[in-house]
């Protein structure tokens, strides 16, 4: 049996009358880079957002290292050590790019309601902090702010914030996502180093990136899990072929 | 502006306060002293509207509630000691915050602002209808409060220059308690709240918490404001706590420049004189001061102290031409 | 007490029930649709009261005075829609509560210049100045009955526009969905005019109603607006339905509870207000955010 990470047990999410995300069961195994893919509407992103507590499920349960984190508000799924970036940019804008990772990084630390000594004294958070921006390419634009960085940087930030608090699985909606190719090229460099002691939950639409990085794939269509597999086993699946891969490479 | 040319400003305009009483007569010295007492109430709603990203439209809730805690427990006293009165307006104001917070903070926007408002009104009703508290003429008191050590007077307040000094030396600990825990780790996450609260939540903070601390901080120090007023003016009345006390509050936080926390003392030193000169002018001054707000939200939405950095940026860029220009030439 | 006591008591609170309403199904929507907290809808209640004694002063028929008025009142709400606040759309909801509150400001000020400080009072009309006699010593004016009357048939019209008519459907829709009105092509800032006129009219015609059985007076406008403010947070802001079901409660509670807890009657409405949104935080009717 391998070893599950995490594991959601026919999880669903309705919004109205709309299905967003349906009866869907995976298990995510520790270590791997596991990607979702499909069309748009999917249900991808509403599954990242169920995830990390940001919705709440309809029905349905998610395991994370075998305990019951469903319903859980977001900063009891940070603390347990999910982290998350977000598809459209969400960093803090006024925010120099150090401030922005001190922030996430702060919140390892037991309470942050400490009032009398200067937040810059916490070794630890200022290493958590440097190590983060080092690994996200951005200790050479510490200082900028957040507002006055490119696309690329903010994105890259993003992902700092994320690393900054020390997450043990990575929940990542769409990473590339309005990229230049050669900033492309830099992320997955940057995905590929963390997925060597990390779990990756990668939503992604850059195929060229998805096949080049993920040890395993599940194709979401309308809500439902349409496969799961090795990248060699969607590659060849004849209902994915129908369903998805084969519109999108004519697309492409 | 760099933190050293607004410390220097800082310190130099400190130095002018402690100086002032040796030159301005007794109604100046008084009308400064209220001034400084405005100021530490609008410094306190700086740290919710300016840094943790709450607008309360019932701050004055807090403000009169930290009066009526000195009036309703020493009005029979014929000695009011500081140490006791001061402490039990504190708790009392930071108690009253603790509850209406935990009601409001559940909320959030146009929500938080009504019902920030609609429980100060509740308090002012309160106060305003029962004749155990002296309903609408409210509560006179006729002693200073005092510090004394054993039997021996440190401090009377009864003294005109004793209670501006008294009331500036609140100021600056009001300023600095809350320059140092906007620099400590609560400090960090107030303000990241303010920017994208989604995001704090996000990366694992419990951010209701932190809110719900920052407007307990906020509420005692409007709680000392209120004790300052009350002892100072002699008097308490439901007024203190009314809806136009917490709006002009708002209108000297983002007159003087919100989130800076010295603009709301800078907005503070504008509203009060407002408030004493125009009367004089005009008996419809409530229009001009309307129609000064109205110009500020439109065309200067930062503040006045926006203006500083302005200001100096021009006389520098002057410096540096003028004596440029005819060699150059 | 006997029972006709609290039937007259029943009937008050049901009619200052409505009059709440018709000034807070304004800020509602007001809220609902564009968004904007609007401070400053208290003091159209004020202009309609002030407007109601002034011109029933100089035609001597409140009936002329509301006609005459009503077009006034709507004609100072496009000014006041034109200057100040469609500039409200941008500003964040800090920067609506100052401008409104100066906006309060001016026109308390601009009330004194015109009318003064005075209280003043407005004769019931000849026609309604009767009352019923329910028992020996219990009776009930015509004239609180007519109010009633007159707000049941506006709010039967107003709910006839929004659940009926195209118009009420964009006004529902953009309540509860403010961007996909907007990506539906339709004209909002017509739309909010037209709004926002609607709520003006409302409240304007409320304190005509409200002027013959309460005195005309400075600031009378901010008591209305800050329980309007209640009734807006109890019932859900965006619904009318809400802003229907806290106005009748608010009402109610503020009746009897100026009978039965007469040393706490204001403290009573805003007890409930604190209750219920301990239980339901987006109000009665209010969506989930």
């Amino acid at each position: 049996m391998a070893d599950v990470i995490l594991k959601t047990d026919r999880l669903s999410k309705n919004f109205g009358g709309l299905i967003a995300v349906n009866n869907v069961t995976l298990a995510f195994e520790r270590g791997q880079v596991h990607a979702i893919i499909g069309p748009n509407g999917a249900g991808k992103t509403t599954l990242i957002n169920l995830l990390s507590g940001d919705l709440l499920p309809s029905d349905g349960a998610i395991l994370f290292n075998g305990r019951n984190i469903t319903s859980l508000p977001p900063h009891k799924i940070s603390q347990m050590g999910i982290g998350r970036s977000y598809q459209k940019t969400n960093i803090f804008t006024e925010f120099s790019c150090f401030e922005n990772c001190w922030v996430a990084a702060q919140s390892r630390i037991n309470t942050s309601m400490r009032f009398f000594r200067a937040a810059r004294h916490l070794k630890s958070v200022a290493e958590r902090t440097e190590k983060a921006l080092e690994l996200c390419g951005l200790s050479q634009r510490s200082d900028s702010r957040a507002s006055a960085m490119s696309y690329g940087e903010q994105r890259q930030l993003e992902i700092g914030m994320m690393l900054a608090t020390e997450p043990e699985l990575l929940l990542l909606d769409e990473p590339l996502a309005g990229m230049g190719s050669d900033e492309s090229l830099q992320v997955i460099e940057l995905l590929r180093r963390l997925a060597v002691d990390h779990t990756l939950i990668l939503i992604e639409h850059d195929m060229d990136a998805v096949f080049s990085i993920a040890d395993r794939l599940t194709v979401m269509v309308n809500g439902r899990v349409l496969e799961t597999g090795t990248v060699e086993q969607i590659r060849n699946s004849q209902a994915v072929q129908e369903a998805y891969l084969g519109v999108e490479e004519d697309a492409v | 502006m760099t933190s050293r040319t607004r410390n220097l400003s800082l310190f130099m305009a400190l130095v002018a306060l402690v100086l002032f009483p040796l030159f301005g007569s007794s109604f100046y010295v008084g009308l400064v002293t209220r001034i400084f007492i405005v100021a530490i109430f609008a410094l306190s709603l700086d740290l919710l509207i300016g840094y943790t990203g709450l607008v309360s439209f019932g701050h004055a809730a807090f403000f009169g509630i930290g009066g009526y805690a000195l009036a309703i427990a020493f009005q029979d006293a014929a000695v009011i000691h500081i140490w006791q009165a001061l402490p039990l307006s504190l708790a009392a104001a930071g108690l009253a915050a603790l509850v209406v917070g935990w009601i409001s903070i559940r909320t959030s926007g146009v929500y938080f602002i009504m019902i920030t408002l609609a429980m100060a009104q509740m308090f002012f009703y309160y106060f305003f209808e029962s004749s155990r508290f002296g309903g609408d003429d409210g509560i006179f008191l006729f002693f200073k409060p005092v510090l004394m050590i054993g039997s021996e007077d440190i401090l009377k307040l009864d003294h005109e220059n004793n209670f501006y000094y008294f009331a500036l030396a609140c100021l600056v600990s009001g300023y600095l308690f809350l320059v140092m825990i906007l620099r400590a780790p609560f400090g960090k996450v107030i303000t990241a709240i303010k920017a994208n609260e989604h995001r704090v939540r996000a990366l694992g903070y419990s951010t209701n918490g932190y809110k719900l601390v920052s407007f307990v901080i906020a509420g005692t120090l409007a709680g000392l404001a209120g004790f300052l007023e009350g002892a100072h003016t002699g008097y308490v009345n439901p007024s203190y706590m009314s809806w136009h006390e917490s709006g002009v509050c708002i209108a000297i936080v983002i007159l003087g420049g919100m989130g800076t926390l010295y603009g709301p003392i800078v907005g503070a030193f504008i509203i009060v004189l407002l408030q004493n000169f125009l009367p004089e002018l005009t008996g419809h001054w409530q229009l001009l001061l309307g129609g000064i707000v109205i110009a500020v939200v439109l065309f200067l939405p930062r503040g006045a102290t926006s203006l500083f950095p302005r200001i100096i940026a021009f006389f520098r860029s002057k410096q540096k031409i003028d004596p440029k220009g005819p060699t150059d030439g | 007490m006997e029972l006709s006591f609290y039937l007259v008591q029943l009937l008050n609170a049901i009619q200052y029930g409505f009059l709440l309403f018709l000034v807070a199904s304004g800020l509602t929507l007001l809220f609902g649709i564009m968004g904007i907290i609007n401070l400053a809808h208290g003091s159209f209640y004020m202009l309609g009261s002030y407007l109601a004694y002034w011109l029933t002063g100089v035609t001597g028929s409140l009936w002329l005075g509301i006609l005459l008025g009503l077009p006034i009142a709507l004609a100072v709400g496009y000014l006041v829609e034109r200057f100040a606040i469609s500039f409200l759309f941008k500003l964040d909801h800090l920067y609506q509560v100052l401008l409104t509150f100066a906006l309060i400001l001016v026109f308390n000020e601009l009330q004194q210049i015109l009318w003064g400080t005075d209280v003043h009072s407005v004769p019931i009309p000849a026609i309604l100045s009767g009352s019923f006699q329910l028992t020996e010593n219990q009776s009930y004016p015509v004239y609180r009955l007519f109010i009633s009357a007159a707000c049941i048939a506006l709010a039967g019209a107003m709910y006839w526009v929004i659940q009926k008519t195209r118009l009420g459907m964009t006004i529902r829709a953009g309540a509860s969905n403010r961007e996909m009105v907007q990506a539906l092509g339709i004209n909002v800032n017509r739309l909010f005019a037209f709004v926002f006129s609607m709520g003006v009219g409302l409240a304007a015609f409320a304190g005509m109603l409200a002027a013959p059985i309460d005195s005309v007076y400075p600031g009378m406008g901010d008591n209305v607006l800050i329980i309007s403010f209640v009734v807006v947070v109890i019932g859900g802001t965006g619904s009318i339905k809400g802003a229907f079901v806290g106005a009748m409660l608010i009402g109610l509670v503020s009746t009897f509870g100026k009978v039965l807890l007469p040393e706490m009657a204001s403290v009573v409405v805003y007890a409930l207000m604190a209750i219920i949104l301990l239980w339901r935080p987006q109000g009665l009717f209010g969506k989930v955010a």
